[in-house]
């Protein structure tokens, strides 16, 4: 008992120590303004001479600490300090998401103890670039490299005419479905969300204990969602936010989520837990609308589904294809780095060069680069796990369907972090879909204007 | 425990009471308190197939020792890496706390100064601040003299122990008898060798005491290391079991709830032994003074 009690402690203290974190970020943006101004100047006037600087400082080498938790890392590194033996690179896992990001916040309020080069989803890279955490890196001429990323994810991590990192992966979103179910049951690959909601209704006939899919009210599964259904409920201009989760496309995205809620046809349980793997693996969550990298996961965790499920297109409201991303992370540079260009020429490495990006692929990754993405070697790439479907084609489609404009809001990570005490009750059989919707739109309408934020609500 | 007692109390009595209710009762709380214990036995001994497709209370195929194998040399042994890092911060940080509150409980208590009152009301005001409220606070006093990251960010916030110089403090008042000082200095003993000679001894309960708690709450201790430190060379287990938890999650998520329950069975298994070795002295520490002498 004791053991919980302290852990429902430390979950406190941690959304404490992250608002905490946050309020600094956001009363310090004011005065940082001048600082970044200076440095974009400088960073332009060499901008003609970025890559040359690139290059000297690997020459030079030295040392630098890397932030992520993606698998790859290791390896990743390891072919990097072959290539360039006079840089040393510390790999830290420093945790997954939110714990990261608490100690990035932490550090940058103390002014010391951030890497040179951090993993930072798509999603909360706004924030950090927003509180001048991160290194424009425009002015080494990563904008040049804009052309290699899918535009939805390049426009991910450039905000403001400015580059804060460089894509790492994408999670262009499709079905997922166990295809032994849908048989089973006779139930059609649904195209549409109407069908969709009419197969939950017959998995969930056929079988009490079976669900088309679990959803307990993920924030982040919640916003691809919108954005696949044209919602765009953020928007931001310099510390102009606005907010509107009632625009026509978040509702079009309640009208269906609401049936299947409402219905009880959505699986209690929660997401990445043990029960979630143990019902991924025999049939009682039959299908998952989710990113591209999930394929890599079924494979190495859901193993006793191998040859079960196979990989469509994500429904769609009226037929044509478009989809949105969801997961997904970018490499920035941190602006306490003291070597910055040695920082940005690894990150360079890291997320364009082909070399990297080898490795990357090996390791289950799902790549951000568009020619990566095309190469014939990917596409053909037929996995034994989804019985020799050429899955990557399907994923493919999916990432050159992204629809464009999203936006996440400046401090996302706090969003998300309420997301359960208003929108996950309706999950709960508390009150609608849209009426939890209003009140985190209050929430982050309330939490904005404290943070200084000049917010609106429509 | 409570049924030796039981049996005990009963033998003495002449008149033998049953209540079958208060059996029912107390069997369903053992229970309670038994099925998770029970679930991280079962479960270390599972692969990490067969814990998420069996029944979680019950066996599955036995790779007890694979799992042992496996949780001390995955990711080049960092599971052996955390045990060192924790036995640090106990052997440091409870041990440290425990003679720190010794010395200062035992000199409040025997020795009248100026401003005893003053930090009477202080110790008792520390008690009441949970220590998760302080950690973001000494996180940025820490980051400034530059002691992040370092396994000092641990030792020394543990190294105080507001609690445990109160009970010590308590527990000298009466443990140790002032004429027995006054006899020893008349026979020529310096502070020093009182101390350590007469005072120690008669305190070693209320140490033993103060001790356990310390090493259980530093064995524990999870929100301070988990925001002072971002390499995971320096996290106690606590923090490192929850890593590996964490890699469930996610874009390239990569579960290993096997290593994770095997994990903390051996995690668990040392304080266990801890309190077993230690609570003996603890209990005789707890009946000091109930019984007029």
């Amino acid at each position: 008992m004791s053991r919980k009690t302290r852990t429902s402690v430390g979950l406190v203290g941690l959304a404490t120590a992250a608002s905490l974190a946050l309020a600094a970020c956001g009363s310090s943006s004011g005065s940082d303004t001048a600082s970044s101004t200076s440095s974009g100047g400088s960073a332009a006037a060499a901008g003609a001479g970025g890559s040359d600087k690139l290059a000297a400082a690997l020459q030079k080498g030295g040392e630098l600490t890397y932030w992520t938790w993606t698998p790859s890392a290791q390896a990743q590194v390891k072919a990097f300090e072959a290539a360039y033996p006079k840089v040393k690179v510390n790999l830290v896992n420093a945790g997954t998401g939110n714990d990261e990001y608490t100690k990035l916040q932490n550090a940058v309020k103390a002014g010391s103890g951030a890497p040179d080069v951090a993993q930072i989803e798509y999603f909360a890279l706004p924030q950090f670039a927003l509180s001048d955490s991160l290194l424009d890196l425009s002015g080494y001429g990563f904008s040049s490299l804009a052309d290699r990323y899918g535009a939805g994810t390049f426009g991910s991590v450039s905000i403001g005419g400015k580059v804060y990192g460089l894509p790492q992966d994408s999670g262009p979103m499709a079905l997922f479905y166990n295809k032994k179910v849908f048989a089973k049951d006779g139930v059609a690959v649904p195209k549409t969300w109407d069908e969709y909601v009419a197969a939950a209704k017959k998995i969930h006939a056929a079988d009490p204990k079976a669900y088309i899919t679990s959803d307990t009210g993920d924030a982040g599964m919640t916003t691809s969602l919108i954005w696949q259904a044209g919602g765009r409920p953020f928007r931001t201009d310099g510390t102009k936010v606005s907010v509107d989760l009632q625009d026509p496309g978040t509702k079009k995205w309640t009208a269906v989520w609401s049936q299947l809620i409402q219905g009880k046809l959505l699986s209690p349980t929660p997401g990445w837990t043990d029960d979630w793997y143990k019902q991924l693996g025999n049939g009682q969550i039959a299908s998952l609308v989710t990113g591209a990298w999930m394929p890599g996961v079924l494979e190495g965790s859901v193993k006793a589904a191998s040859g079960d499920w196979a990989v469509a297109p994500i429904p769609t409201y009226d037929g044509k294809p478009v989809t949105a991303n969801n997961g997904g992370s970018a490499e920035s540079v941190m602006k306490q780095s003291k070597t910055p260009d040695l920082a940005a020429a690894f990150l360079k490495w890291l997320n364009a060069s082909p070399d990297s990006i080898k490795v990357f692929l090996a390791n289950g990754g799902f790549p951000a680069t568009k020619a990566d993405l095309s190469s014939p070697e990917f596409v053909a790439t037929k996995p034994a796990y989804f019985s020799g479907q050429a899955i990557n084609e399907v994923l493919q489609g999916a990432a050159n369907t992204v629809s464009a404009g999203w936006n996440y809001l400046p401090y996302q990570v706090y969003a998300n972090s309420v997301f359960g005490d208003t929108v996950g009750k309706a999950y709960q059989g508390g009150g609608s879909l849209d009426d939890g919707l209003k009140a985190w739109q209050d929430a982050i309408v309330k939490y904005g204007k404290q943070q200084g934020f000049d917010v609106t609500a429509t | 425990m409570s049924i030796a007692a039981h049996r005990a109390s009963a033998r003495r009595s002449p008149r033998q009471r049953k209540s079958l209710a208060l059996t029912a009762v107390m069997a369903l709380f053992v229970t309670y308190s038994f099925v998770p214990l029970a679930y991280l036995v079962i479960n270390a001994t599972k692969s990490q197939d067969s814990l998420l497709s069996s029944f979680g209370l019950w066996f599955g195929d036995f790779r007890l020792f694979g799992n042992i194998r496996e949780t001390l040399t995955y990711d080049h042994g960092i599971f052996l890496h955390w045990l060192g890092n924790t036995l640090l911060y106990v052997v440091l940080g409870a041990g440290g706390a425990t003679v720190l509150a010794t010395v200062a409980g035992y000199g409040m208590a025997k020795y009248a100064f100026p401003g005893r009152r003053a930090v009477f009301a202080v110790v008792l005001g520390a008690i009441a601040i949970p220590g998760t409220a302080l950690a973001v606070p000494t996180f940025l006093l820490f980051s400034k003299i530059g002691l992040t990251n370092t396994p000092f960010a641990i030792i020394l916030p543990s190294l105080v122990s507001p609690f445990g110089l109160y009970l010590i403090w308590t527990y000298a008042v009466d443990a140790v008898p002032g004429e027995l000082l006054e006899a020893a200095r008349l026979d020529g003993a310096g502070e020093i060798r009182i101390f350590f000679t007469i005072a120690v001894r008669l305190l070693s309960p209320g140490i033993v005491t103060v001790l356990l708690f310390a090493v259980v709450a530093t064995w524990n201790n999870y929100f301070l290391p988990l925001i002072m430190l971002s390499n995971p060379k320096w996290y106690p287990l606590t923090v490192g079991l929850n890593q590996w938890s964490a890699q469930a999650t996610g874009v390239a998520a990569h579960p290993i709830y096997n290593l994770v329950v095997t994990g903390s069975l051996l995690t668990i298994l040392p304080i266990v032994a801890a309190f077993l070795l230690l609570q003996r002295y603890w209990q005789s520490g707890l009946s000091a003074g109930s019984v007029k002498q």
